[in-house]
């Protein structure tokens, strides 16, 4: 039997590492190009990838990510986060993936849709002009949900 | 899978994209297009073009390099193509369904 195509994904990005970010932006991208709407929902340290002055210096977390493959001591070591930041973003660049500033462009081209989490907006005393223009509004959970309704909507969280 | 435009019995994938090259034409590009509710402009038929050949020198494709092609923005792409543009665009263009995540 035919499943009824999704049609509506919301995805909350809680993290501002690289691969967490990337991980959400390809989702919502993927969405986009299938036909399917797609909001992105920004809350706790995710705010970040959509702060103006955050935005271009996320990095690949080297401690406490047993996918490195290296022990946490040496993840703590100077350089490693920018070595291992660096070698992602080769990684992705190979494959095509624009860097974090150009990727939100394309997905506001796009019709993805930005929501900033209200909480977290105050705990770090953000004002709108910290925000990167194409966030739509900054919104409480309760709103969010709002957005997130409909028929065949689902919600991801990373 | 089999599908018919002009009249003529077309084998098609799953996702309804031409399987045999030689079966497209411009005529059936636009049947195609019609049968989705896309009338074909000046426009869309240059993008049809531009990725007829890229594909035909085995170039992959992604919506981010259409929008780096010069013909269209990502933003006008979306609009001639409605509902997944590069997933349509080739649909018309005679093309597989993209196998990129981007």
């Amino acid at each position: 039997m035919e499943q009824p195509p999704i049609k509506k994904i919301s995805i909350i990005l809680s993290k501002a590492t690289i691969e967490n970010a990337y991980a959400a932006m390809i989702m919502a991208h993927g969405a986009r190009s299938e036909g399917i709407e797609a909001n992105l929902f920004f809350t706790f340290f995710g705010l970040e990838v959509i702060t103006k002055d955050k935005l271009k210096d996320l990095r690949v977390a080297t401690v406490g990510n047993p996918a490195m493959h290296i022990p946490s001591l040496v993840g703590i070591l100077p350089g490693m986060q920018a070595l291992g930041t660096k070698m992602m973003k080769k990684q992705m660049e190979k494959l095509d993936v624009p860097d974090i500033d150009e990727f939100l462009e394309m997905l506001d081209a796009e019709g993805v849709k930005f929501y900033a989490c209200k909480m977290t907006y105050d705990m770090f005393n953000l004002q709108k002009e910290d925000l990167w223009e194409g966030v739509s509004d900054v919104v409480t959970v309760g709103n969010f949900y709002q957005l997130a309704g409909g028929d065949n909507s689902e919600i991801v969280f990373v | 899978m089999q599908k018919t435009y002009l009249g003529k019995q077309l084998e098609v994938d799953e996702n309804g994209h031409l399987v045999n090259p030689e079966d497209w034409s411009k005529e059936i590009a636009s049947a195609i297009a019609k049968d989705m509710g896309i009338e074909l402009t000046d426009k869309h038929w240059e993008l049809i073009e531009y990725l007829r050949k890229e594909a035909e020198n085995n170039e992959s494709m992604s919506i981010r390099k259409v929008g780096k092609s010069g013909i269209v923005t990502i933003k006008e792409f979306y609009n001639l193509f409605p509902r997944g543009p590069l997933k349509n665009a080739s649909k018309i263009a005679g093309l597989p369904k993209p196998e990129s995540c981007l």
